[in-house]
Protein backbone atom coordinates (compact mmCIF):
# COMPACT_ATOMS: atom_id res chain seq x y z
CA UNK A 1 0.00 0.00 0.00
CA UNK A 2 1.47 2.65 -0.75
CA UNK A 3 2.24 5.72 1.65
CA UNK A 4 0.23 9.36 1.56
CA UNK A 5 2.20 12.04 -1.17
CA UNK A 6 4.09 14.92 -0.08
CA UNK A 7 2.37 18.10 -1.13
CA UNK A 8 4.23 21.35 -1.62
CA UNK A 9 4.49 24.05 -3.63
CA UNK A 10 7.47 23.42 -5.20
CA UNK A 11 6.92 19.70 -5.65
CA UNK A 12 2.96 21.02 -7.23
CA UNK A 13 4.60 22.74 -9.75
CA UNK A 14 5.90 19.72 -11.19
CA UNK A 15 4.61 17.02 -13.40
CA UNK A 16 4.84 14.08 -11.17
CA UNK A 17 4.93 15.58 -7.67
CA UNK A 18 4.63 12.37 -6.44
CA UNK A 19 8.26 10.88 -7.43
CA UNK A 20 9.84 13.45 -4.60
CA UNK A 21 9.83 13.55 -1.33
CA UNK A 22 11.71 16.27 0.58
CA UNK A 23 14.03 16.25 3.68
CA UNK A 24 11.85 17.43 6.30
CA UNK A 25 8.99 14.71 5.36
CA UNK A 26 11.31 11.92 5.06
CA UNK A 27 11.71 12.97 9.17
CA UNK A 28 8.40 13.00 9.72
CA UNK A 29 7.79 9.78 8.28
CA UNK A 30 10.79 8.27 10.17
CA UNK A 31 9.43 9.87 13.69
CA UNK A 32 5.82 8.10 12.76
CA UNK A 33 7.01 5.13 12.79
CA UNK A 34 6.78 4.17 9.06
CA UNK A 35 10.39 3.03 8.24
CA UNK A 36 9.95 0.41 11.37
CA UNK A 37 6.09 -1.00 10.56
CA UNK A 38 7.74 -1.90 7.01
CA UNK A 39 5.32 1.05 4.73
CA UNK A 40 8.74 2.46 3.83
CA UNK A 41 11.60 1.61 2.89
CA UNK A 42 14.74 3.96 2.28
CA UNK A 43 17.30 2.89 0.52
CA UNK A 44 20.77 4.91 0.04
CA UNK A 45 22.63 4.15 -3.03
CA UNK A 46 25.56 5.96 -3.85
CA UNK A 47 28.76 5.86 -5.91
CA UNK A 48 31.31 4.88 -3.14
CA UNK A 49 30.62 1.99 -2.12
CA UNK A 50 31.52 2.45 1.91
CA UNK A 51 30.11 5.43 2.40
CA UNK A 52 26.72 4.28 4.00
CA UNK A 53 28.92 2.63 5.98
CA UNK A 54 30.25 5.72 7.53
CA UNK A 55 26.81 6.79 8.83
CA UNK A 56 23.32 6.14 7.15
CA UNK A 57 19.74 8.02 7.13
CA UNK A 58 18.57 5.25 10.30
CA UNK A 59 16.60 2.53 9.14
CA UNK A 60 17.90 2.84 5.58
CA UNK A 61 19.09 0.22 3.10
CA UNK A 62 22.15 -0.14 0.94
CA UNK A 63 21.30 -0.87 -2.81
CA UNK A 64 25.05 -0.37 -4.76
CA UNK A 65 24.63 0.55 -8.36
CA UNK A 66 27.64 -1.75 -9.41
CA UNK A 67 27.69 -5.07 -7.17
CA UNK A 68 23.46 -5.58 -6.52
CA UNK A 69 22.25 -3.95 -10.10
CA UNK A 70 24.15 -4.86 -12.58
CA UNK A 71 24.95 -8.77 -13.45
CA UNK A 72 28.85 -9.67 -13.38
CA UNK A 73 28.80 -11.30 -16.57
CA UNK A 74 26.23 -9.98 -18.70
CA UNK A 75 27.02 -5.95 -19.62
CA UNK A 76 23.26 -5.60 -18.41
CA UNK A 77 21.02 -5.26 -15.30
CA UNK A 78 20.28 -8.19 -13.35
CA UNK A 79 17.19 -10.54 -14.55
CA UNK A 80 13.57 -10.64 -12.68
CA UNK A 81 14.79 -13.19 -10.20
CA UNK A 82 17.99 -11.68 -8.94
CA UNK A 83 16.21 -8.30 -8.81
CA UNK A 84 13.49 -10.14 -6.66
CA UNK A 85 16.27 -11.77 -4.18
CA UNK A 86 18.08 -8.59 -3.73
CA UNK A 87 14.78 -6.90 -2.95
CA UNK A 88 13.00 -9.25 -0.69
CA UNK A 89 16.64 -9.15 0.97
CA UNK A 90 16.44 -5.17 1.50
CA UNK A 91 12.63 -5.54 3.18
CA UNK A 92 11.11 -4.43 -0.06
CA UNK A 93 7.86 -5.92 -1.38
CA UNK A 94 6.20 -5.54 -4.53
CA UNK A 95 3.78 -2.75 -3.08
CA UNK A 96 6.58 -0.88 -0.83
CA UNK A 97 6.98 2.38 -0.96
CA UNK A 98 10.16 2.92 -1.48
CA UNK A 99 12.54 6.07 -1.23
CA UNK A 100 16.05 6.08 -2.44
CA UNK A 101 18.51 9.04 -1.84
CA UNK A 102 22.77 9.12 -2.26
CA UNK A 103 25.74 11.40 -2.40
CA UNK A 104 26.37 13.51 -5.27
CA UNK A 105 22.87 15.28 -5.98
CA UNK A 106 21.61 12.14 -6.24
CA UNK A 107 22.98 11.35 -9.17
CA UNK A 108 23.62 7.08 -8.19
CA UNK A 109 20.12 7.12 -6.20
CA UNK A 110 18.38 8.54 -9.91
CA UNK A 111 20.15 5.61 -11.24
CA UNK A 112 18.84 3.17 -9.09
CA UNK A 113 15.23 4.48 -9.22
CA UNK A 114 15.89 4.12 -13.22
CA UNK A 115 16.62 0.42 -12.39
CA UNK A 116 13.72 0.08 -10.39
CA UNK A 117 11.56 0.85 -12.81
CA UNK A 118 12.26 -0.95 -15.56
CA UNK A 119 10.93 -3.57 -13.33
CA UNK A 120 7.95 -1.78 -13.16
CA UNK A 121 8.11 -0.91 -9.35
CA UNK A 122 5.64 1.26 -9.08
CA UNK A 123 5.93 3.63 -6.11
CA UNK A 124 9.56 4.48 -6.29
CA UNK A 125 10.55 7.99 -5.21
CA UNK A 126 13.91 10.17 -4.59
CA UNK A 127 14.22 12.54 -1.61
CA UNK A 128 15.14 15.77 -3.37
CA UNK A 129 18.46 16.99 -2.40
CA UNK A 130 19.59 13.66 -1.28
CA UNK A 131 22.40 12.20 1.75
CA UNK A 132 24.27 15.62 1.36
CA UNK A 133 21.42 18.05 2.09
CA UNK A 134 19.93 15.39 5.17
CA UNK A 135 23.80 15.57 6.13
CA UNK A 136 24.09 19.58 6.14
CA UNK A 137 20.55 20.00 7.80
CA UNK A 138 21.99 18.27 10.83
CA UNK A 139 19.53 15.15 10.58
CA UNK A 140 20.06 11.56 12.31
CA UNK A 141 22.67 9.14 10.86
CA UNK A 142 23.68 5.87 12.18
CA UNK A 143 26.06 3.61 12.03
CA UNK A 144 23.85 0.44 13.02
CA UNK A 145 23.31 -2.22 10.25
CA UNK A 146 19.74 -2.01 9.23
CA UNK A 147 18.63 -5.78 9.42
CA UNK A 148 14.69 -5.56 7.54
CA UNK A 149 12.25 -8.13 7.98
CA UNK A 150 12.34 -10.42 4.33
CA UNK A 151 10.22 -8.69 1.59
CA UNK A 152 7.61 -10.79 -0.72
CA UNK A 153 8.91 -9.82 -4.04
CA UNK A 154 8.08 -11.81 -7.08
CA UNK A 155 9.79 -12.31 -10.25
CA UNK A 156 8.91 -9.73 -12.73
CA UNK A 157 10.74 -9.79 -16.33
CA UNK A 158 12.39 -6.13 -16.81
CA UNK A 159 10.80 -4.21 -19.21
CA UNK A 160 13.01 -2.09 -21.08
CA UNK A 161 12.33 -0.37 -23.62
CA UNK A 162 9.93 2.23 -22.69
CA UNK A 163 12.59 3.73 -20.85
CA UNK A 164 15.84 2.38 -21.87
CA UNK A 165 17.29 2.59 -25.65
CA UNK A 166 19.95 0.22 -26.99
CA UNK A 167 22.45 1.74 -29.99
CA UNK A 168 20.17 0.51 -32.53
CA UNK A 169 17.47 2.49 -30.92
CA UNK A 170 20.01 5.66 -30.87
CA UNK A 171 20.61 4.79 -34.80
CA UNK A 172 16.58 5.02 -35.72
CA UNK A 173 16.14 8.12 -33.31
CA UNK A 174 18.16 10.36 -35.64
CA UNK A 175 15.83 13.19 -36.16
CA UNK A 176 14.25 13.66 -32.93
CA UNK A 177 16.06 15.04 -29.39
CA UNK A 178 18.91 13.63 -27.74
CA UNK A 179 20.39 15.45 -24.65
CA UNK A 180 23.92 14.78 -23.68
CA UNK A 181 24.21 15.30 -20.25
CA UNK A 182 28.48 14.94 -19.80
CA UNK A 183 30.81 17.60 -19.28
CA UNK A 184 31.40 20.31 -21.89
CA UNK A 185 34.88 18.62 -22.60
CA UNK A 186 33.29 15.08 -23.05
CA UNK A 187 30.68 16.63 -25.52
CA UNK A 188 33.34 18.53 -27.78
CA UNK A 189 35.91 15.81 -27.85
CA UNK A 190 38.19 17.11 -25.97
CA UNK A 191 38.17 14.20 -23.40
CA UNK A 192 36.55 11.27 -23.78
CA UNK A 193 36.09 10.60 -19.35
CA UNK A 194 34.85 13.31 -16.96
CA UNK A 195 37.37 15.67 -15.06
CA UNK A 196 39.62 14.01 -12.64
CA UNK A 197 37.61 10.81 -13.52
CA UNK A 198 39.33 7.63 -14.27
CA UNK A 199 39.78 6.68 -18.69
CA UNK A 200 37.66 4.36 -19.48
CA UNK A 201 39.00 3.81 -22.59
CA UNK A 202 36.44 5.39 -25.21
CA UNK A 203 38.31 4.97 -28.72
CA UNK A 204 37.24 8.58 -30.16
CA UNK A 205 35.93 11.73 -28.40
CA UNK A 206 32.92 14.03 -29.50
CA UNK A 207 28.92 13.50 -29.57
CA UNK A 208 26.34 11.63 -30.82
CA UNK A 209 25.09 13.85 -33.82
CA UNK A 210 22.51 16.36 -33.20
CA UNK A 211 22.96 15.98 -29.24
CA UNK A 212 21.93 19.31 -27.24
CA UNK A 213 24.43 19.66 -24.51
CA UNK A 214 23.07 20.46 -21.04
CA UNK A 215 25.46 18.88 -17.91
CA UNK A 216 22.98 17.13 -15.66
CA UNK A 217 24.01 18.94 -12.87
CA UNK A 218 22.51 21.95 -14.56
CA UNK A 219 19.06 20.35 -13.36
CA UNK A 220 20.46 20.07 -9.51
CA UNK A 221 20.92 23.44 -7.22
CA UNK A 222 23.70 24.03 -4.74
CA UNK A 223 21.94 22.35 -2.27
CA UNK A 224 21.29 19.40 -4.41
CA UNK A 225 18.11 19.79 -5.06
CA UNK A 226 16.08 19.69 -8.35
CA UNK A 227 15.46 23.46 -9.72
CA UNK A 228 12.16 25.11 -10.02
CA UNK A 229 9.64 23.45 -12.98
CA UNK A 230 10.64 27.17 -14.27
CA UNK A 231 14.35 27.07 -14.14
CA UNK A 232 14.27 23.55 -15.85
CA UNK A 233 11.74 24.58 -18.60
CA UNK A 234 14.43 27.21 -19.28
CA UNK A 235 16.99 24.43 -19.46
CA UNK A 236 15.65 21.94 -21.30
CA UNK A 237 13.10 23.77 -23.65
CA UNK A 238 14.49 26.93 -24.11
CA UNK A 239 18.31 26.21 -24.36
CA UNK A 240 17.92 22.28 -25.47
CA UNK A 241 15.32 23.11 -27.66
CA UNK A 242 13.08 20.68 -26.66
CA UNK A 243 8.91 21.06 -27.36
CA UNK A 244 5.87 19.11 -25.37
CA UNK A 245 5.70 16.00 -26.22
CA UNK A 246 8.64 14.94 -27.92
CA UNK A 247 10.43 11.56 -27.82
CA UNK A 248 14.04 11.89 -26.45
CA UNK A 249 16.80 9.51 -25.11
CA UNK A 250 19.37 11.03 -22.95
CA UNK A 251 23.04 9.95 -22.24
CA UNK A 252 26.11 10.03 -20.49
CA UNK A 253 29.31 7.73 -20.30
CA UNK A 254 27.88 4.84 -18.79
CA UNK A 255 24.39 5.74 -18.25
CA UNK A 256 24.47 6.76 -14.32
CA UNK A 257 24.31 10.92 -14.87
CA UNK A 258 21.85 10.70 -17.27
CA UNK A 259 19.30 8.99 -15.01
CA UNK A 260 19.43 12.18 -13.43
CA UNK A 261 18.02 13.97 -16.75
CA UNK A 262 15.47 11.49 -17.58
CA UNK A 263 14.34 11.80 -14.14
CA UNK A 264 13.48 15.39 -14.81
CA UNK A 265 12.43 14.91 -17.96
CA UNK A 266 9.77 12.24 -17.50
CA UNK A 267 8.61 13.22 -14.05
CA UNK A 268 9.21 16.65 -12.93
CA UNK A 269 8.51 18.17 -17.04
CA UNK A 270 6.10 15.10 -17.77
CA UNK A 271 7.69 13.98 -21.02
CA UNK A 272 6.16 10.64 -21.61
CA UNK A 273 8.57 9.18 -23.33
CA UNK A 274 12.27 9.78 -21.81
CA UNK A 275 14.66 6.42 -23.10
CA UNK A 276 18.05 6.60 -20.89
CA UNK A 277 21.07 4.78 -23.58
CA UNK A 278 23.09 3.55 -20.78
CA UNK A 279 25.61 2.44 -23.20
CA UNK A 280 26.14 5.91 -23.34
CA UNK A 281 30.01 6.87 -24.66
CA UNK A 282 31.99 3.47 -23.65
CA UNK A 283 29.55 2.43 -26.25
CA UNK A 284 29.15 4.90 -29.04
CA UNK A 285 32.63 6.00 -28.87
CA UNK A 286 34.07 2.30 -29.35
CA UNK A 287 31.54 1.09 -31.72
CA UNK A 288 32.63 0.34 -35.68
CA UNK A 289 30.64 2.71 -37.85
CA UNK A 290 28.16 5.08 -35.64
CA UNK A 291 28.55 8.59 -36.52
CA UNK A 292 29.89 11.41 -34.00
CA UNK A 293 30.60 15.03 -34.13
CA UNK A 294 33.82 16.76 -32.60
CA UNK A 295 33.71 20.18 -31.40
CA UNK A 296 31.10 22.75 -29.89
CA UNK A 297 28.70 22.45 -32.58
CA UNK A 298 25.19 20.00 -32.61
CA UNK A 299 25.93 18.42 -35.65
CA UNK A 300 22.76 17.67 -38.73
CA UNK A 301 21.68 14.71 -38.87
CA UNK A 302 23.82 11.86 -41.07
CA UNK A 303 22.82 10.86 -44.33
CA UNK B 1 51.87 -13.15 -7.16
CA UNK B 2 52.21 -13.90 -3.85
CA UNK B 3 53.40 -11.63 -0.51
CA UNK B 4 56.83 -13.28 -0.89
CA UNK B 5 57.64 -10.60 -2.78
CA UNK B 6 55.89 -7.91 -0.57
CA UNK B 7 57.43 -5.61 2.32
CA UNK B 8 56.59 -7.27 6.18
CA UNK B 9 54.40 -4.10 6.90
CA UNK B 10 52.56 -4.70 3.53
CA UNK B 11 52.49 -8.51 3.38
CA UNK B 12 51.00 -8.29 6.62
CA UNK B 13 47.41 -6.39 5.45
CA UNK B 14 47.22 -8.47 2.63
CA UNK B 15 47.34 -11.27 5.33
CA UNK B 16 44.58 -9.73 6.84
CA UNK B 17 42.37 -9.15 3.96
CA UNK B 18 42.88 -12.28 2.57
CA UNK B 19 42.23 -14.52 6.21
CA UNK B 20 38.53 -12.77 6.01
CA UNK B 21 35.08 -13.02 4.21
CA UNK B 22 34.84 -10.36 1.39
CA UNK B 23 31.83 -8.90 3.97
CA UNK B 24 34.49 -7.98 6.40
CA UNK B 25 37.42 -7.14 4.07
CA UNK B 26 35.00 -4.59 3.30
CA UNK B 27 34.80 -3.56 7.36
CA UNK B 28 38.43 -3.65 7.28
CA UNK B 29 38.96 -1.38 4.52
CA UNK B 30 36.55 0.76 6.54
CA UNK B 31 39.04 0.76 9.15
CA UNK B 32 41.75 2.03 7.08
CA UNK B 33 40.08 4.85 5.64
CA UNK B 34 39.53 6.08 9.66
CA UNK B 35 42.96 5.02 10.55
CA UNK B 36 44.41 7.52 7.21
CA UNK B 37 46.02 10.12 9.65
CA UNK B 38 45.82 13.74 8.88
CA UNK B 39 48.24 15.53 6.60
CA UNK B 40 50.71 17.51 9.09
CA UNK B 41 50.36 21.25 9.30
CA UNK B 42 53.20 22.30 6.80
CA UNK B 43 51.31 20.24 4.08
CA UNK B 44 47.99 21.12 5.17
CA UNK B 45 48.37 25.21 4.66
CA UNK B 46 50.07 24.16 1.43
CA UNK B 47 47.92 22.39 -1.26
CA UNK B 48 50.37 23.40 -4.12
CA UNK B 49 52.67 20.49 -2.49
CA UNK B 50 50.64 17.86 -3.26
CA UNK B 51 49.33 15.91 -6.07
CA UNK B 52 46.28 14.66 -7.09
CA UNK B 53 45.83 11.43 -8.66
CA UNK B 54 43.09 11.77 -11.33
CA UNK B 55 42.59 7.81 -11.51
CA UNK B 56 40.57 8.00 -8.51
CA UNK B 57 36.77 8.10 -8.38
CA UNK B 58 37.14 10.87 -5.75
CA UNK B 59 39.60 13.77 -5.02
CA UNK B 60 43.11 11.93 -3.85
CA UNK B 61 46.32 14.32 -3.01
CA UNK B 62 49.39 12.58 -2.01
CA UNK B 63 53.23 13.08 -2.20
CA UNK B 64 56.04 11.85 -0.44
CA UNK B 65 59.27 13.18 1.78
CA UNK B 66 62.44 11.28 2.07
CA UNK B 67 63.83 11.47 5.52
CA UNK B 68 67.63 12.65 5.61
CA UNK B 69 69.97 10.04 7.23
CA UNK B 70 73.65 9.45 8.38
CA UNK B 71 75.77 9.03 5.33
CA UNK B 72 75.52 5.72 3.70
CA UNK B 73 72.12 4.76 5.07
CA UNK B 74 69.23 5.15 2.42
CA UNK B 75 66.74 7.57 3.92
CA UNK B 76 62.94 6.23 4.80
CA UNK B 77 60.59 7.37 2.63
CA UNK B 78 57.14 9.51 4.52
CA UNK B 79 54.08 9.36 2.34
CA UNK B 80 51.06 11.85 2.86
CA UNK B 81 47.39 11.50 1.60
CA UNK B 82 44.53 13.49 1.54
CA UNK B 83 41.04 12.81 0.93
CA UNK B 84 37.89 13.66 1.89
CA UNK B 85 35.82 11.85 4.55
CA UNK B 86 33.17 11.33 1.96
CA UNK B 87 35.15 9.12 -0.22
CA UNK B 88 35.50 6.40 2.08
CA UNK B 89 37.30 3.86 -0.22
CA UNK B 90 39.61 6.09 -1.41
CA UNK B 91 40.57 6.97 1.97
CA UNK B 92 40.55 3.19 2.83
CA UNK B 93 43.23 2.50 -0.01
CA UNK B 94 45.42 5.54 1.04
CA UNK B 95 45.43 4.09 5.06
CA UNK B 96 46.73 0.99 3.18
CA UNK B 97 49.18 2.24 1.55
CA UNK B 98 50.43 4.35 3.87
CA UNK B 99 50.21 1.65 6.89
CA UNK B 100 51.98 -0.65 4.28
CA UNK B 101 54.47 1.86 2.50
CA UNK B 102 54.96 4.55 4.95
CA UNK B 103 59.12 4.91 6.63
CA UNK B 104 60.20 2.08 4.02
CA UNK B 105 63.35 2.78 1.81
CA UNK B 106 62.64 3.55 -1.85
CA UNK B 107 63.89 0.34 -2.87
CA UNK B 108 61.69 -1.39 -1.16
CA UNK B 109 58.34 0.53 -2.27
CA UNK B 110 59.65 0.24 -5.94
CA UNK B 111 60.01 -3.91 -5.43
CA UNK B 112 55.60 -3.29 -4.89
CA UNK B 113 54.35 -5.13 -7.65
CA UNK B 114 52.38 -2.39 -9.61
CA UNK B 115 49.13 -4.91 -9.69
CA UNK B 116 49.39 -5.75 -5.38
CA UNK B 117 45.92 -4.28 -4.72
CA UNK B 118 44.54 -6.88 -6.49
CA UNK B 119 45.98 -9.20 -3.36
CA UNK B 120 43.93 -7.60 -1.37
CA UNK B 121 41.19 -9.42 -2.78
CA UNK B 122 38.39 -6.75 -3.15
CA UNK B 123 38.25 -6.60 -6.82
CA UNK B 124 34.98 -8.67 -6.84
CA UNK B 125 33.28 -6.71 -4.01
CA UNK B 126 34.30 -2.88 -5.18
CA UNK B 127 34.13 -3.83 -8.93
CA UNK B 128 37.75 -4.04 -11.16
CA UNK B 129 36.87 0.02 -12.16
CA UNK B 130 36.84 1.35 -8.27
CA UNK B 131 40.09 -0.56 -8.05
CA UNK B 132 41.96 0.92 -10.72
CA UNK B 133 41.81 3.86 -8.34
CA UNK B 134 44.13 2.14 -5.63
CA UNK B 135 46.39 0.76 -8.52
CA UNK B 136 46.66 4.11 -9.98
CA UNK B 137 48.03 5.56 -6.39
CA UNK B 138 50.81 2.92 -6.09
CA UNK B 139 51.49 3.87 -9.32
CA UNK B 140 52.09 7.58 -8.52
CA UNK B 141 53.92 6.60 -5.61
CA UNK B 142 56.47 4.57 -7.37
CA UNK B 143 56.75 7.37 -10.27
CA UNK B 144 57.90 9.82 -7.47
CA UNK B 145 59.82 7.88 -5.30
CA UNK B 146 61.75 6.73 -8.71
CA UNK B 147 62.12 10.45 -9.63
CA UNK B 148 62.97 11.40 -5.87
CA UNK B 149 66.10 8.73 -5.49
CA UNK B 150 67.50 9.70 -8.99
CA UNK B 151 67.76 12.87 -7.41
CA UNK B 152 69.09 11.93 -4.41
CA UNK B 153 71.89 9.99 -6.02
Amino acid sequence: MSYPVEENEKFAAYARPERLVSTEWLAAALGSGAVADGKLVVVESDEDVLLYETGHIPGSVKIDWHTDLNDEVTRDYVDGKAFAALAAAKGISRDSTVVIYGDKSNWWAAYALWVFTLFGHEDVRLLDGGRDKWIAEGRDLTTETSAPASGDYPVVERNDSPIRAFKEDVLAHFGKPLIDVRSPEEYTGQRTHMPAYPEEGALRGGHIPTAASIPWARAAAADGTYRSRDELEALYLGEAGLTAGDDVVAYCRIGERSSHTWFALKYLLGFDTVRNYDGSWTEWGNAVRVPIVKGAERGSVPA
Amino acid sequence: MTTHSLPASLAEIVDDFQALTEPERLQLLLEFSRELPELPDRLKDHPELLEQVVECQSPLFLTIETEKHDAGSAGAIRLYFKAPPEAPTTRGFAGVLHEGLDGLSAAEILAVPDDMPELLGLTRAITPLRMRGMTAMLGRIKRKVAASSRLHS
